[in-house]
């Protein structure tokens, strides 16, 4: 990554760590409903993959753990704030939550609530693709325990056979709920697991983003030139519990602070400022203008939108 | 008689099961270690240790397939789908294999196995999260159906399905693991089919099940205190079989009836109960038999749109204020 891109980058993490700490607030305060699944820890991964891709151009699909893969395809952050307090201006206009976040326009086609329901979908996009011609790829972040749904193998299958431009993303955050993954899957590795499908895959550590970046560069080109799918396995930590009403009793604190330690956005700040390219002043004043940026913006907007009307309540139902 | 809640009436009802017969297991995602999404399943693990007690891959579709398989040698396997709405990834296994087995063998094999599924909308969830498929389940020849609407039938139904040689489907509700009620002290079995007067009256037939009990028991207190209306509560917790001695008895008393169901309305138990109804009381009835249900939509997550989307007791009274022409 070049040095420019790598301050922006590093701007960007913290927009989307403040965001979702931001929602974090808001649902205590009763402004967001639902299921609310932030992504605070594992902001290398969306980053460093979609900086290697064509944000707003390749087309994304993710699970419900979305807000921040959707700003990352270049959704307005007021748009999706706006849809976690339902409101009418939200990008899936207060209809779909925090699990649906939608935004075509920019080619994010989705946060999907059952898990592994988008590995084919993710495929079908990327057929879409190759029978219009485009030079799209289609990228689809999900978590380690979907990859023991039934679908995700015969997503594979299909991807391979009709070689598919495709790339799976697991971000691998050893957990699915408060079920470890060493009690719910067999093999560990999840990149050796789409070996019997002969797809080329790859793991690597998902805290350092250049890592991720250089990982994702060679992932992408290879979807991109037309060889086929491609499966990335990024190892990562989510801070908080899986949903709000977690009380992380199936872990360690110590595990958790020891996977602080390799803070995404420490660790490209940190670099940054060895390269003299960033003060720590500097890093404060921006995490201060994202705060501000947030509240004055994002959250004022989303406070002050209207809600749907409800006349419009069989509005979408069809066509 | 001790008070329990919902949930622990279902943890008990697992506890006694599995302590009597080494055979019964239960099966889930995060019902282990971590005692359950709602607790059914609380501290069973640490009692029966984990080839009993299992914390599955999400893989609804492969450990559903594999808890019936067992149940073909007899085992008795308590399968629980964190939230109905992952149950569509299961149905496969539940209805072609579990519901079909008997008959296709000719009596050879049986499934004695039970699902259990938080169903319902609870607070917006979203259109993934908030189905409501007992309509599925219903119509499928092979299986039982069963919604507890109270802790003693939440107890008493699970003890019952684990003894029954058919598989019977369970479809508990997101909103009401916490609810209160009396449960017997003494070993409890819950009859698997019929229905229950909740509450007896001359005027009008409010049938529910489940959540939507609920509702009619309300309704109907405001209807007498209100406006002098006398409502019979009929709990429909069997919706396959569904009572039909039960609801014919009731209605052709009463001469009139609201279905209330928090599912949409077509193809739906409101539906199934009013062409039982017709079957059954037609010349009994003083006016034309109404369902209140859901709008015909995926669960709108915006709170106002939610709320205008489900139906709860004022629907039930405006339901039978109308049919009284009031
Ligand atoms: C089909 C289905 N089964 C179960 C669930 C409940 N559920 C939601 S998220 C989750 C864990 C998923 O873990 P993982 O794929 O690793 O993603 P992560 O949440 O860790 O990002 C489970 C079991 C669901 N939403 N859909
Ligand atoms: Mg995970």
């Amino acid at each position: 990554m070049k040095l420019e891109d790598k301050k922006r980058v590093l701007r960007e993490m913290v927009l989307h760590r403040r965001f979702e700490e931001r929602c974090y607030q808001a649902y205590i305060e009763r402004k967001i409903g639902g299921f609310l699944h932030l992504y605070p820890g594992q902001e290398a991964c969306c980053n460093g993959v979609m900086e290697a891709a064509r944000p707003g151009h390749d087309y994304v699909i993710t699970g419900y753990r979305d807000h921040i893969h959707a700003i990352k395809c270049g959704s307005d952050p007021k748009a999706v704030m706006a849809e976690l307090y339902g409101k009418e201006t939200g990008c899936s206009k207060g209809r779909g939550g925090s699990m649906h976040i939608f935004d075509v326009a920019h080619r994010f086609m989705g946060g999907y609530a059952l898990v592994g329901g988008p590995f084919p979908l993710a495929a079908g996009i990327a057929k879409g693709i190759q029978l219009k011609g485009g030079d799209e790829i289609s990228i689809c972040f999900l978590g380690d325990a979907a990859n023991n749904q039934g679908v995700f193998h015969e997503t594979l299958n299909m991807a391979a056979l009709w070689k598919l431009p495709v790339l799976f993303v697991c971000e691998n955050n050893q957990y699915g709920i408060g079920t470890s993954i060493d009690r719910s899957t067999a093999v560990l590795d999840q990149y050796k697991r789409v070996c019997g499908y002969g797809i080329e895959s790859a793991q690597c550590d998902g805290q350092d983003i250049d890592v991720v970046y250089e990982h994702a560069r060679t992932a992408v080109d290879y979807v991109r030139s037309g060889k086929g799918p491609y499966f990335l396995e990024l190892m990562t930590y989510r801070y908080r519990g899986h949903s709000m009403s977690d009380s992380r009793g199936y872990r360690t604190r110590e595990e958790e602070e020891a996977w602080k330690q390799r803070d995404p956005i420490n660790i490209l700040r940190d670099r940054l400022i060895a390269a003299g390219e960033l003060s720590m002043d500097d890093f404060v004043a921006m995490e201060k203008e994202t705060d501000a940026y947030i509240e004055n913006e994002v959250i004022k907007f989303a406070e002050e939108s209207p809600e749907p009307n409800v006349a419009d309540l069989e509005k979408y139902v069809l066509a | 008689m001790a008070e329990m809640m919902y949930w622990e009436a279902l943890q008990r009802a697992h506890d006694e099961e599995m302590a009597r017969d080494p055979l019964v297991i239960c099966m889930g995602e995060d019902i282990g270690v971590a005692g359950g999404t709602y607790k059914a399943t609380k501290g069973l693990y640490e009692k029966y240790g984990p080839l009993r007690v299992m914390d599955t891959p999400i893989s609804e579709g492969g450990y559903t397939g594999l808890g019936i398989g067992a149940s073909f040698l007899g085992v008795r396997p308590i399968i629980e789908i964190m939230s109905v709405n992952f149950a569509w990834l299961a149905m496969d296994q539940m209805f072609n294999s579990a519901a079909k087995v008997r008959y296709m063998s000719g009596g050879q094999l049986t499934s004695p196995s039970v699902f259990r599924a938080a169903g319902g909308a609870a607070h917006q969830l979203g259109a993934q999260h908030s189905a409501r498929m007992e309509k599925v389940f219903m119509g499928i020849a092979g299986l039982r159906v069963l919604t507890p609407s109270n802790p003693k039938q939440a107890y008493g139904m699970l003890k019952a399905a684990v003894r029954s040689d058919d598989p019977v489907f369970i479809n508990e509700h997101e909103l009401m693991y916490n609810m209160k009620g009396e449960v017997p002290d003494g070993e409890y079995f819950h009859p698997l089919e019929g229905s229950e007067v909740s509450r007896s009256g001359n005027d009008v037939t409010l049938l529910g099940y489940n959540i939507s009990v609920h509702w009619c028991l309300k309704a109907a207190e405001i209807l007498e205190k209100q406006y002098g209306i006398s409502a019979e509560v009929i709990d429909l917790y069997s919706l396959a079989p569904l009572d039909r001695a039960g609801i014919r008895k009731s209605v052709c008393k009463t001469h009139r009836a609201v279905v209330a169901e928090e599912d949409e309305a077509p193809v739906g138990v409101g539906s199934e109960v009013i062409a039982i109804i017709n079957e059954e009381c037609f010349f009994d009835l003083d006016a034309a038999p109404v369902r209140v249900h859901s709008a015909l939509v995926p669960q709108p997550y915006n709170h106002t749109l939610e709320k205008a989307a489900i139906p709860d007791h004022e629907d039930v009274v405006a339901a039978v204020l109308k049919m009284f022409g009031k």
